[in-house]
């Protein structure tokens, strides 16, 4: 839900220099800290028990995606088949958060979990691009939530908001919060690969947070640089200060380029030291990603029975 | 005396065709088999080896996987003159290998030569075989039906492979070469006690047109190494030619677990690498594909086709 005058930053808000002063007067990131700090998080041994906590935290945590232009209705229900059950030969593998897929698959991800508790995510607004018209925008969403998407991963217009136009941006993500109504979750994407500074994906997160986002996202998973350690970790020091600030809990996903067990659990390792154990739940956080979860799998049958695995075991996407 | 500080050389593993220390940074000492070791019955110190651990087992066996397509996906011809290359650059360096075979396995210079000479022969002979295996073990199939049926070899995988312990360098080629002159990608295992030369080798074939991955090598104890291979799901065969007895015989029973291919360490423990070494390690790792095409009816007025 947008600002509202009871809140700590209510007047933040109020007009496009208000929303401008306060955005540019966060606090500078210090980018060798950032990168720094989560490059010694990554070092962590994470072993044995904790190591099968990990994986099966990250497996209930996988937003398992598809989306691309060749998207059939026959992939999508395998992924969904997939995301319930991920590993048929193995009944104690926890499901998988959600499906995500585009609007007009929503249907057919919604009926392959049903009677499952895999909720079905949907991207919209004119994704990946986001280069559309408000109301183009605005209907995209409608019918993604219209079809049964429990959640919305919006993309935020980086032009606008590169162009310094944060209010633009802003009502734009109200707007997309109203169109979600109360049964849907938004999720913000933005695009951090293109935003170019740390400085402006506080900034970003911020503003997202400010026009209600349930969750804040990194990217598309369709750029050269998606989700990043250092960018995850700016993001969640974002949500904890906010937290602090309103009491309104919001959600991290990063997207895209997490394909291994080892990095999923670097991301966790994040998050517990970041903003601590009230984000370790698919609530909360979520990975965006579709290789990971095989790598999850083979990883989880590695600790099973001592053996490695191979991708003979896991199903082909 | 030279006034020159000496060079040492840092030997490390080959993998993914990257030059890897060990994940686990561990590395052990290699010494010269000397006919006069001295009293612990160490010979001199040669060099410091990466102590592979089972997770560069595991990066291997990643690397090998992905190197297969495009390997097994080469034409034989193709394969054959990159087998070719990797002779040329032995050639090139068989100073450097005379040199590390001598010091390894404590023979003369010129009976290290006489074993690197017939290595590079070996491969050459190999590199040969590429695009005529298939004549040989496939072709086609005289059937009591209206069909055509053919048999073609097809390479098994990722195949892991034990290097023979004695034979440091003609060993090590002589069981590498087979496995992918036929188009499968390889993890191999050193000799645990000379592994030098196989890890020159790994500096061979990264400068010889052979795709990264095609063949990785580690260094370190075969036991320690071998373990996580035979048991791993997505290795599809493996050679034992560096294992005694009782290692061979856990590993088979771990390899017998996804149904890998096994090719049994030699009756002898030295192996008589220089014979003539005939096609068994070509086919070894070899799966047949046989196909059936309908020719019409062979009916009274004889063939169709």
């Amino acid at each position: 839900m947008p600002i509202t005058a009871s809140h700590a930053l209510a007047d933040v808000t109020a007009s496009d220099s208000t929303l401008r002063r306060f955005l540019h007067g966060l606090p500078g990131v210090d980018a060798v800290g950032l990168e720094a700090r989560a490059a010694s998080l990554g070092t962590r041994s994470i072993k044995t028990t904790a190591k099968a906590y990990a994986i099966d935290l990250a497996i209930s945590m996988v937003d398992l995606t598809t989306l691309e232009g060749a998207d059939t209705p026959g992939k999508v229900r395998a992924l969904g088949a997939k995301a319930v059950r991920p590993d048929p030969t193995d009944r104690t593998t926890p499901a998988t958060a959600a499906v995500c897929v585009y609007p007009d698959m929503v249907a057919v991800a919604k009926e392959a979990v049903a009677g499952s508790d895999v909720k079905v995510a949907s991207v919209a607004t004119a994704f990946p691009a986001g280069r559309a018209a408000l109301g183009v925008k605005l209907a995209d969403v409608r019918d993604a939530v219209a079809a049964g998407a429990d959640e919305v991963d919006m993309v935020i217009d980086r032009g606008a908001f590169l162009a310094g136009n944060y209010m633009k941006v802003y009502d734009e993500i109200v707007a997309v919060k109203e169109a979600c109504g109360t049964s849907s979750r938004l999720k913000v994407i933005f695009e951090t690969g293109e935003l170019a500074t740390y400085d402006n994906i506080r900034r970003a997160s911020w503003l997202g947070m400010l026009a209600g986002a349930d969750f804040i996202k990194t990217s598309t998973g369709k750029v050269a640089v998606n989700a990043t350690p250092a960018n995850t970790l700016l993001m969640l020091e974002a949500v904890r200060d906010f937290r602090a600030q309103t009491g309104v809990q919001v959600g991290v996903k990063p997207a895209g380029g997490i394909r291994t067990t080892k990095d999923a659990i670097k991301f966790l390792v994040l998050v517990n030291e970041t903003v601590g154990e009230d984000w370790l739940d698919n609530h909360w956080f979520r990975f965006g990603a579709s290789s990971l979860l095989n790598d999850l799998l083979m990883q989880r049958q590695k600790l099973a029975t001592g053996r490695y695995s191979g991708p003979d075991y896991v199903t082909v996407d | 005396m030279s006034d020159r500080l000496s060079v040492f050389k840092t030997y490390k593993l080959y993998v993914g065709g990257k030059f890897p220390r060990s994940e686990s940074g561990r590395v052990y000492e290699v010494t010269a088999k000397t006919s006069a070791a001295d009293a612990a019955g160490q010979g001199k110190w040669l060099a410091n080896a990466p102590l592979s651990s089972r997770k560069d087992a595991r990066d291997a066996v990643v690397a090998a996987r992905k190197a297969f397509g495009a390997w097994s996906g080469a034409t034989a011809y193709n394969r054959g003159q990159v087998l070719y290359r990797v002779a040329e650059m032995l050639e090139g360096r068989r100073g450097q290998f005379v040199h590390e075979v001598a010091d390894a396995e404590g023979l003369s210079k010129s009976k290290a030569a006489a074993q690197v000479d017939a290595a590079i022969d070996r491969w050459v002979w190999y590199a040969g075989w590429t695009d005529k295996i298939a004549q040989v073990v496939g072709g086609g199939n005289p059937v009591a039906g209206p069909f055509f049926n053919l048999s073609s070899p097809e390479p098994t995988g990722v195949v892991a492979v034990l290097a023979p312990q004695e034979s440091s360098f003609l060993g090590l080629v002589s069981v590498i070469a087979p496995v992918i002159a036929t188009g499968n990608t390889a993890v191999v295992v050193a000799s645990e006690k000379f592994p030098l030369p196989a890890l020159s080798l790994g500096e061979v074939l990264a400068t010889s047109d052979v795709p990264g991955g095609v063949v990785n090598v580690l260094s370190g104890r075969t036991a320690e190494i071998a373990a996580p291979l035979a048991a791993h799901q997505d290795v599809n065969a493996i050679d034992l030619a560096g294992a005694d007895d009782v290692l061979a015989k856990e590993l088979e029973i771990a390899a017998a677990d996804n149904l890998k291919r096994i090719l049994r360490p030699q009756p002898v423990d030295n192996a008589d690498w220089s014979a003539t070494p005939g096609t068994e390690r070509l086919t070894a790792f070899l799966e047949t594909k046989t196909v059936w095409h309908p020719t019409g009816s062979l009916g009274a007025s004889g063939s169709s086709y």
